[in-house]
């Protein structure tokens, strides 16, 4: 069991200093000549006016609220569906009610108008 | 023919025993070392499959478009990839002088990390696998989240405002195609009754007490939108509004150069190849067929899928960013909502199990029964919402054409006037 996700961490190590290596060797192949034109925020040849940090679409953020609400969801179902077998009807029935709570969250979202994009 | 079927596992079992064995080393090292040859092997394959896709996919595309691909480089353009991995290693590489730059030059570390940690629960064959996690196919979807944090540093980190946009515009399609994902994962976890992507190919091979039909043969729905999201996750055409070059230049790697580009393009790649192979995985069967040793099987799976997307890249245009979003939110995921509460409900109503049928009644059926009952329940819940899209479809273009009709009357009462 943990030697199991001992792999992942090997994995994810291992594969970080393979890319580390060919970026390293990327960097010494390379050559190195900048100048200041090279260097600027690329825009069409333009010089960047203002901040770079522009404000955002509100949509953004009630899309990944809503986002939040479903992934809290799959968290709590993915025990369940492996223990299905095991559940008696009424259990399901609740987990169904559940689900369906959810379903009208995402209407009352929808007719919100939270996610149109217009 | 049992050496042939079996070949994977009985290379990696002796190597695994010479390095235990001959090498002399202690148990926990010779572990270590071990796991770390497995996880470079894996790395390899990905890498080469890598190399080896992005000159089939443009020698796909090209037939698709009529044209002929690369051929310049070596007999039909074969060493294209070797040329393309000679200019990236050898291009100069820029940071721009207001970059942040330690997230600038973590990012493409990071999305290739992320995409080449998922090979670790990857089944090739019976027995060659990097790692049977029992929650496997979760380990997969959080996994590959990971990506989005690297995209948003690569956009964030950048300074620059075509990054920033493309970085904003793809988290907000990453993280809602994820939605239908996990929801069509948790159908087919329901169904296998386990996380664990062995247990999974398991329940669709043929077996004593076991009749082994694909889960796309009775979870068709499921296995559509998992594609459809596959596809948007891995941000590949129709889905690639985040380098949408007539809008935001190349979006949130519009910066990079570079190897730093090259780790973003693979990181692209083995996304999409580790969703062609979980695809071939939870709905294809796998490693599990006749005849063909199973690392061949599921290298022909994994190819099949990855055609379809190179297909669908080669013929739909992009779609717009609007119409992206209605489509997951609007259709995809109140869809499989229904679809999974519809599943559970068969799957209490007809078990296939006596003893389930006995503890919490239901109607005893055998698997194929109960997989038609699933079929017809998936094609149900499809052709209605289709239906229903369809409607709102139809509606939506009245009303629009209403009013381009009393826009047109008002504009000629004002030219008469």
């Amino acid at each position: 069991m943990r030697t199991d996700f001992a792999f992942v961490g090997v994995m994810i190590v291992a594969a970080a200093l393979l890319m580390g290596v060919t970026l390293l060797a990327a960097a010494l192949l390379r050559p190195k000549k900048p100048n200041p034109a090279k260097l600027s925020t690329y825009e069409c040849g333009m010089e960047t006016v203002g901040d770079t940090w522009v404000q955002f679409r509100v949509s953004y953020y009630i899309l990944a609220l809503v986002f939040v609400l479903f992934d809290i969801e799959a968290i709590l179902l993915f025990p369940i569906a492996v223990a299905f077998n095991a559940l008696p009807l009424f259990a399901v029935l609740n987990v169904t009610l559940f689900i369906l709570v959810l379903l009208a969250a995402l209407l009352y979202a929808w007719r919100k108008g939270a996610l149109d994009w217009e | 023919m049992d050496a042939i079927t079996n070949l994977l596992k009985i290379i990696s079992d002796f190597v695994a025993e010479l390095i235990r064995s001959v090498l002399g080393f202690s148990p926990l090292l010779a572990e270590l070392v071990v796991m770390g040859l497995a996880a470079v092997v894996l790395i390899t394959f990905a890498a080469l499959s890598f190399m080896g896709l992005t000159y089939v996919e443009r020698k796909v595309v090209a037939r698709i478009q009529d044209r002929l691909g690369p051929n310049q480089a070596g007999p039909f353009g074969l060493l294209q990839p070797l040329a393309d991995g000679i200019k990236m290693f050898t291009k100069e590489d820029t940071t721009p002088a207001t970059a942040d730059r330690w997230v600038y030059n973590l990012a493409p570390l990071v999305i290739a990390v992320f995409a080449l940690a998922t090979y670790a629960v990857i089944p090739f064959a019976p027995g060659v696998v990097g790692t049977n996690l029992n929650v496997g196919v979760f380990y997969v979807l959080a996994i590959g989240s990971g990506s989005i944090v690297a995209i948003l540093m690569a956009g964030w980190g950048s300074n620059n405002k075509y990054a920033l946009l493309g970085a904003f515009r793809t988290v907000a399609q990453l993280i809602g195609y994820e939605v239908p994902m996990l929801l069509n994962v948790l159908t087919v976890v329901l169904v296998t009754g386990s996380m664990s992507l062995i247990d999974i190919i398991n329940h669709q091979t043929l077996a004593e007490g076991n009749p082994g039909i694909p889960h796309i043969l009775m979870l068709p729905l499921p296995a559509l939108v998992f594609l459809i999201s596959g596809i948007a996750e891995t941000a590949r055409s129709p889905f690639d509004l985040l380098e949408a070059e007539s809008e935001i230049v190349a979006g949130f790697h519009t910066e990079y150069s570079g190897m730093k580009f090259a780790l973003f393009f693979l990181g692209e790649y083995v996304n999409a190849l580790a969703v062609a192979f979980i695809f071939s995985t939870l709905f294809l069967g796998g490693y599990a067929g006749p005849i063909l040793p199973p690392y061949v099987w599921i290298l022909l799976k994994a190819a099949l899928v990855f055609f379809v997307f190179m297909w669908l890249r080669g013929t739909l245009p992009r779609v717009r960013i609007d119409q992206m979003h209605a489509l997951n939110w609007k259709f995809l995921v109140p869809m499989s909502t229904v679809n999974l509460v519809l599943v559970m409900l068969v799957l209490k109503l007809f078990p296939t199990s006596e003893a389930a049928a006995q503890t919490f009644g239901g109607i005893l059926v055998t698997p194929w029964v109960q997989a038609l009952i699933l079929l017809a329940v998936n094609l149900a819940v499809l052709f209605v919402s289709l239906a229903l899209a369809a409607r709102a479809a139809r509606r939506f273009r009245q009303a629009e054409e209403e009013m381009i009709m009393r826009r047109r009357s008002a504009n000629l009462a004002t030219a008469r006037a």
